[in-house]
């Protein structure tokens, strides 16, 4: 995922903007789709439907100039620009904001940024030729299948799962031959594989890792088009540690899921499940989503299990920026809470989304939801803010501050509002 | 692909089994079978494999056995015993031609359906007992070649007809766009994070069926639901990997499933009127993975309108007159238990409802189920001549007055409509959506 860049130069001083009065918004359109906010919270927009009967973007409450049969996806770049895929006359593009590209395609699709201000990449398809377009720009090959765009954190460098062989339909001695590989910036990979699936970038987005499968029995992790020795019964996503290069992937071996490093077992531990692995940012730890057993769910850093296990499901693990502790979104019973360092938050909601952690690693805030009512948890305790809609809490760069983005009011009163609070004046 | 009369049984010619009998040795099928025997033969195959007295009560629940006129090989203790006894008794020393008749019971003999286990005084799970068997073929390349196709389908697309990423988005926008005809308002939300509810379908709903999904979102847009589907692999429910013994892609396939339903932040996953993939996602890919239910709680349609209807926010404007009957399909009735909400259902949207006998968890399969009718047109006609008792049944009702057969069930719809056309049944297949589109109020 991007992420914002500088933030530096954001507004941090302390209080709270009302950007925009949705209520307003929503007697204005007849026609009004859930809005976005940017990362630094200036700047709300949404799909709306104009009076002309076609398709707007309103932002701040200001349309777009350009109309358009049709718009989705309307998401804002890490650097605040808000960004949709656009349609006119049965062809798409992507419009940035506001300006569409020049370049339009039969379809646009799977939007992606590079964070600060990095480009805007999308998939796109025309006459049957399947390429990622960074900035306007196609990959000079096109392919007759393409799957599973990813791009390099900086948005430099794309890569996508394509047929690299044609094989007639229902042939499927000529499918286990092999017809897929991967296309890094357009140019395939030398070898091809029965199947290609979740690929990771390194983090200067100069190699690239990827689960295939190179008969339907045997699962391994290929580093830019070359396999590991070893194969394995089932294999899940790899990644790069950002401090040795080194490649680490989920792997199935007899008694159960463990931990792979560059082909070889690197965990000595076995699990009934491994579902997701993190490196903290210097490379030092690394921590999984795993399974002790059948219907447990907990976390293991660096193959140390925590104490605590949730019956029903963990999602959206995090390391803290110094690599000391990890935070995760836990259900247990049905009902969801924050977890750090294996212990729980002593609050139950309906849904939570990833924690966050201040720069300095001290705090972790977190947004929940509970009754259709949004609510902004820090350190395990809620603030006194209560939302119709929200997004995740953002903290400044040194720490001292946090900026909470929510919609709150009474139905008749719906407005947008950005606050900023000192970590020393919350309002629990 | 032809047919050769042969006793004591027509071999089927299929390119999967026979290309794929070919590269097998001896060697090569004992030490797969003797790995797979040690590594997943546990206590659950020996148990069931052991307990068998051979009783033949199991016999009469079957209906390939019922429809071919009692002979024993269709029986299920037949099928175990001639599938896969031998492979546990010469732990594996079995031929290549052993396997292709193994293969050919396991995948087009047996519906999976579990009727059986019911009849069975031990309860003994013949249609994991046919899993296994598929399994093992699958393990030593030899899988009929249609059900092998679809689960490459899957593998390379996550669904399980070769659709594109933007073919899928594409039809979504095409299905709002021909719903807003009649409701001009009406949207299909796409990837909107944090929505109530992940409405999933299977494959065959945007390549063929895509009405189904503009009915669908008609249903979510009266019923004023917060609802998303997902413009990402991820979004098909259906697993044709759980019927070809391809574990490793059932896991990954749920995983890919749920994870979009935790991506997008949603409550609960509503999926479309398919029996298999209940079985998929809510009792054999989630515990592959770890999970004792679903990790995202999961919701039949029948158990949705059921919903929709007691928490009148959906209203009936006029019931569905043409008189109907119930196909309960295996999946959601004897392993999901919806068959009184399906009457419930019926009761509230239709005028005039007649019973099928047997009934309920009772009832008898489509003949398309577990993964048969995905076998293909080489074993069209073994299915439908092994579906005569679904025949009877189904004409049984027709004699009563039903016109319509509501099957909430893709795979049943093909069964009974192929049924229907080889028997010349005077009944026309519906979805339950079908009918609940057609009754309620729209405007309400």
């Amino acid at each position: 995922m991007a992420t914002s860049g500088d933030m530096s130069h954001w507004d941090w001083n302390i209080g709270k903007k009302v950007i925009a009065d949705l209520h307003q918004w929503r007697k204005s359109f007849e026609w009004l789709e859930e809005p976005y906010v940017s990362p630094d919270g200036e700047t709300i927009a949404a799909v709306v439907r104009t009076k002309d009967g076609m398709f707007s973007v309103c932002v701040n409450g200001d349309l777009w100039e350009t109309r358009s049969d049709k718009i989705w996806s309307l998401r804002f770049s890490p650097d605040n620009r808000p960004a949709a895929f656009v349609s006119n006359q049965g062809l798409w593009t992507i419009a940035v904001g506001g300006r569409p590209w020049l370049n339009t395609y039969e379809f646009v699709w799977d939007l992606h940024f590079g964070e600060g201000g990095g480009p805007v990449i999308v998939a796109a398809v025309n006459k049957g030729r399947y390429v990622a377009v960074s900035d306007g720009v196609p990959w000079s090959q096109g392919y007759s299948f393409m799957t599973g765009l990813v791009v390099s954190d900086d948005g430099g460098h794309s890569a996508a799962v394509v047929q690299s062989a044609a094989f007639n339909p229902g042939d499927i001695f000529a499918f286990q031959k092999g017809c897929y590989t991967v296309a890094v910036d357009g140019r395939p990979w030398d070898r091809s594989f029965v199947n290609v699936w979740e690929m990771s970038f390194n983090p200067d987005g100069t190699r690239l890792a990827a689960e295939v499968r190179t008969t339907l029995y045997d699962y391994t992790i290929a580093v830019d088009g070359r396999p590991w020795d070893r194969s394995f019964s089932s294999v899940w996503q790899p990644k790069f540690n950002p401090a040795d290069g080194s490649v680490t992937a989920p792997v199935k071996v007899k008694g159960g899921w463990t931990l792979a490093r560059d082909g070889e077992v690197f965990w000595d531990q076995r699990f009934c499940q491994l579902l997701h692995h993190y490196h903290s940012p210097d490379g030092s730890a690394v921590a999984a989503i795993v399974a002790p057993e059948f219907a447990r769910w907990s976390v293991a850093v660096n193959g140390l299990l925590w104490p605590k296990t949730f019956n029903h499901l963990i999602t959206d693990l995090t390391f803290s920026p110094d690599g000391k502790h990890v935070a995760c979104a836990a259900r247990k019973d049905g009902r969801w809470t924050i977890a750090v360092d294996g212990l729980c938050w002593d609050l139950a909601f309906d849904m939570a989304w990833t924690p966050v952690f201040s720069p300095d690693s001290c705090h972790v805030a977190a947004k929940v939801e509970k009754a259709g009512r949004f609510f902004i948890l820090v350190d395990g305790r809620p603030l006194k803010l209560e939302f119709a809609g929200a997004w995740n809490p953002v903290f400044s760069p040194d720490g001292c501050k946090l900026m909470i983005r929510g919609i709150g009011g009474s139905e008749k009163e719906l407005s947008y509002c950005r606050y900023v609070f000192d970590m020393s004046g919350l309002p629990v | 692909m032809t047919h050769r009369p042969e006793q004591p049984y027509e071999i089927i010619s299929d390119i999967g089994v026979e290309k794929g009998a070919e590269k097998l040795t001896p060697e090569r099928i004992r030490e797969v079978i003797r790995r797979y025997l040690e590594e997943e033969g546990g206590a659950r195959l020996r148990v069931y494999a052991d307990t068998c007295v051979h009783c033949g009560l199991c016999s009469d629940a079957c209906h390939f056995f019922l429809s071919n006129d009692r002979e024993p090989r269709f029986s299920p203790a037949g099928k175990v015993k001639q599938a896969l006894l031998p492979i546990l008794r010469k732990k594996g020393d079995v031929s290549a031609d052993f396997i292709k008749r193994a293969t050919e019971i396991a995948f087009t003999e047996c519906n999976l359906c579990r009727r059986c286990v019911m009849y069975c005084p031990f309860g003994i799970d013949v249609a994991y007992l046919m899993l296994f068997v598929r399994r093992l073929s699958h393990k030593l390349g030899v899988v009929p070649q249609y059900i092998q196709d679809t689960a490459h389908s899957h593998a390379a697309t996550m669904n399980q007809m070769w659709v594109r990423e933007d073919e899928w988005i594409d039809t979504l926008h095409w299905q709002e766009e021909e719903a807003r005809e009649e409701i001009p308002n009406l949207r299909i939300p796409l990837e909107k994070e944090g929505a109530e509810i992940f409405y999933s379908v299977i494959g065959p709903e945007p390549k063929f069926r895509a009405q189904l999904i503009y009915q669908a979102a008609v249903i979510m847009n009266v019923a004023g639901q917060d609802w998303t589907m997902p413009a990402t692999p991820g979004w098909d429910n259906s697993d044709m990997c759980m019927y070809t013994g391809d574990e490793e892609m059932v896991a990954r396939l749920k995983k890919k499933h749920f994870e979009t339903a935790m991506r997008l932040k949603t409550k609960r996953i509503v999926m479309g009127e398919c029996g298999h993939a209940f079985r998929s996602v809510h009792d054999v890919g989630n515990r592959f993975l770890g999970w004792k239910m679903a990790p995202v709680p999961v919701t039949h349609a029948i158990e949705f309108y059921s919903e929709l209807f007691q928490s009148r926010k959906l209203r009936v404007k006029r019931k569905y007159d043409i008189p109907v009957t119930l196909h309960d399909p295996c999946n959601v009735v004897r392993g999901g238990g919806l068959h009184e909400l399906a009457r419930y259902v019926i009761h509230e949207t239709c005028s005039r409802f007649v019973e099928m006998h047997p009934n309920r968890e009772h009832n008898y399969c489509c003949g398309a189920g577990g993964g048969v009718i995905n076998c293909g047109p080489p074993y069209t006609h073994k299915r439908v001549v092994g579906s005569r008792v679904k025949a009877e049944q189904l004409a049984e009702a027709a004699a009563k007055g039903a016109r319509v057969v509501i099957a909430p069930c893709h795979n049943c719809h093909g069964g009974l409509e192929d049924i229907i056309k080889h028997y010349g049944l005077d009944l026309e297949v519906k979805f339950l959506g079908d009918i609940v589109y057609a009754s309620i109020d729209k405007e309400g």
